[in-house]
């Protein structure tokens, strides 16, 4: 199937389809729903350098057509993601990609240095773009110039495809993309979730215990799919298109829009089979219109 | 192993104007998975536009003579609304089994109480006809705002002895489960419980004083049901974990709960 082969950075990917970090655990939770070889990589849980318990309940507020989350980058620590997850999954026939968080500029390019020397780890992808965390996440992907400051520590001590994952709550996404770009990202991912907030009208409360939450699911999509094709235009690497993918469809208007692979997220909650049926429908949409491989569609929207 | 399948409505039980009970089978008659007491499925609503996520819903029964998984429904919101008005026929998305499950006590003379509150009573009809096949002699205690909530207490007779309480004394004393005559009459050495979490923090805080084994059954809200998300963490001794997966049911010396 070489048709669906797609490079990002060093990586080769035998398919476009991702699934992306937060809402697919360390693919481990799919194992009995799907086969994981069939996906052209995972994007495992948020990791940081120390362990964090990620905010408290409740962390959820279901909206029409998606939901809020707040639940805090909550995982263990890279040190026990090294010792005690990596051995199980690293033998997974896909592509692993470690989505990688932190408070400071130090905490990111220690929690990506501890990640290099993972033979089955070929990329991570830095997460400067969680709303949900007091300290860092969007902090740094808010402004060009802390988000040049990230990926430039990060690149200093990480030698693999370092993809760079960026907010949709800002003024100018492509200013993000090309500051990232230039400091040697080897891709972006785009968009995470979009910062939001439900309200319980009974209890005159915020729904969520951090106020504030980011919001994913088809909801966001038609936002996502401009930033992609905004940021399409204004860079030279590739774009990794996320944000309310839940159909083959939808899928494919991020690739026309220049997405060289996506991500599909919230949905794989609703339907944990979702990303293989995702790809068996662009194998089939290549075949009706004679697509000989998937680069030639990449950024093919017709003006 | 989890598994995503389509059931097909057998039967959709309007219990009351604000309950339902509906008996699901598989749609080519393969035997359904092995679900255990406590466990729960998540429920993909069609055509609910306001409904994007599953509806994760409690095992209420296993008919495992006529292959039938029985769900309990309260008409809550718009999903549980149009899961009520689910045909015979209707085809039914689902994930299942998930979660863990009720533990089983080791003497089968033991005195064991299952308390349930509102819908929260829908687990305990499966662990207590389960409970009774393994030889024991179920007490149940159900409790409700009113005796139009005590659901299903034909069913539960077949297993064991009931108890009701109603904040209205509609049926059986008035009250809460907490206050309850058996509570005194008997002498239980296990409590189950699922309900409303102001009961089933005053039953744990009843158990842990007559040092009762204790085990509850959480309903955090949660998005995907199968340890993905990290929303409905329970803030345990052991921080905050999944409720989803290495629960829903939890021994309360796990659980913060008590005063």
């Amino acid at each position: 199937m070489d048709k669906l082969k797609i490079n990002i950075g060093n990586l080769c990917l035998k398919n476009p389809v991702m699934t992306a970090s937060g809402t697919f655990g360390y693919g481990k939770e799919y194992v009995d729903f799907i086969d994981l070889s069939q996906l052209g990589g995972i994007c495992v849980k948020g990791t940081t350098l120390y362990d964090r318990q990620g905010n408290d309940y409740p962390r959820m507020a279901e909206t029409p057509a998606g939901m809020l989350n707040a639940v805090g980058l909550q995982n263990k620590g890279v040190d026990y993601f090294v010792s005690d997850i990596y051995p199980e999954i690293k033998d997974f026939d896909t592509h692993i990609i470690v989505n990688v968080s932190g408070s400071t500029i130090e905490d990111y390019a220690e929690c990506a240095s501890r990640l290099n020397h993972l033979d089955k780890v070929p990329g991570i992808e830095l997460n400067i773009s969680c709303p949900n965390v007091k300290e860092g996440g969007m902090a740094f992907g808010t402004s060009a110039c802390s988000a040049a400051d990230v990926v430039r520590a990060v690149r200093k001590v990480y030698d693999k495809t370092l993809i760079v994952k960026l907010s949709p709550n800002v003024t100018d996404i492509t200013e993000i993309a090309r500051a990232a770009e230039s400091e040697g990202a080897d891709a972006v991912s785009l968009i995470n979730t979009l910062l939001g907030m439900a309200i319980d009208i009974n209890k005159q409360k915020p729904i969520l215990s951090t106020v504030t939450g980011g919001l994913s699911g088809p909801c966001v999509k038609p936002i996502a799919l401009r930033m992609v094709w905004q940021t399409y235009n204004a860079v030279k690497i590739p774009v990794i298109g996320m944000g309310g993918i839940s159909s083959w469809q939808d899928a494919i208007e991020f690739i026309l829009a220049g997405s060289s692979a996506i991500q599909i997220g919230t949905y794989n909650f609703i339907d944990p089979t979702i990303s293989v049926k995702v790809l068996e429908g662009i194998k089939n949409y290549m075949d009706q219109y004679n697509i000989a491989n998937i680069k030639d569609l990449v950024g093919q929207l017709k003006a | 192993m989890k598994k995503m399948l389509d059931l097909i409505i057998v039967d959709n039980d309007q219990l009351n104007q604000n309950y339902i009970l509906l008996k699901l089978s598989t749609t080519d008659g393969t035997v359904l998975p092995d679900m255990y007491p406590g466990q729960f499925v998540e429920v993909h609503v069609a055509d609910s536009p306001s409904t994007f996520l599953r509806r994760p819903i409690s095992v209420n029964y296993v008919d495992k003579s006529k292959n039938e998984l029985w769900l309990l429904i309260q008409k809550i919101g718009d999903g549980t609304k149009r899961m009520a008005e689910y045909k015979k026929r209707d085809i039914v998305n689902l994930l299942l089994p998930l979660g863990n499950s009720f533990s089983t006590p080791e003497d089968t003379n033991s005195e064991v109480l299952l308390i349930g509150g509102g819908v929260g009573t829908a687990p305990m009809l499966y662990l207590g006809s389960e409970l009774k096949e393994k030889g024991f002699k179920p007490n149940f205690l159900l409790g409700a705002r009113s005796s139009a909530d005590l659901l299903q207490l034909d069913e539960f007779a077949k297993y064991g002895e009931v108890y009701t309480t109603t904040e209205d004394s509609s049926h059986g004393e008035q009250g809460y489960v907490t206050n309850h005559s058996v509570l005194e009459k008997k002498n239980f050495s296990h409590i189950f419980t699922c309900g409303p979490k102001p009961m089933m923090m005053a039953v744990a805080n009843y158990a842990h004083k007559k040092q009762i084994n204790c085990e509850v059954s959480l309903e955090n809200t949660m998005a995907c049901g199968f340890g993905v998300c990290l929303c409905c963490i329970e803030n345990t001794k052991r921080g905050n974990i999944c409720v989803c997966t290495e629960g829903p049911v939890f021994n309360i010396k796990e659980l913060k709960w008590i005063n």
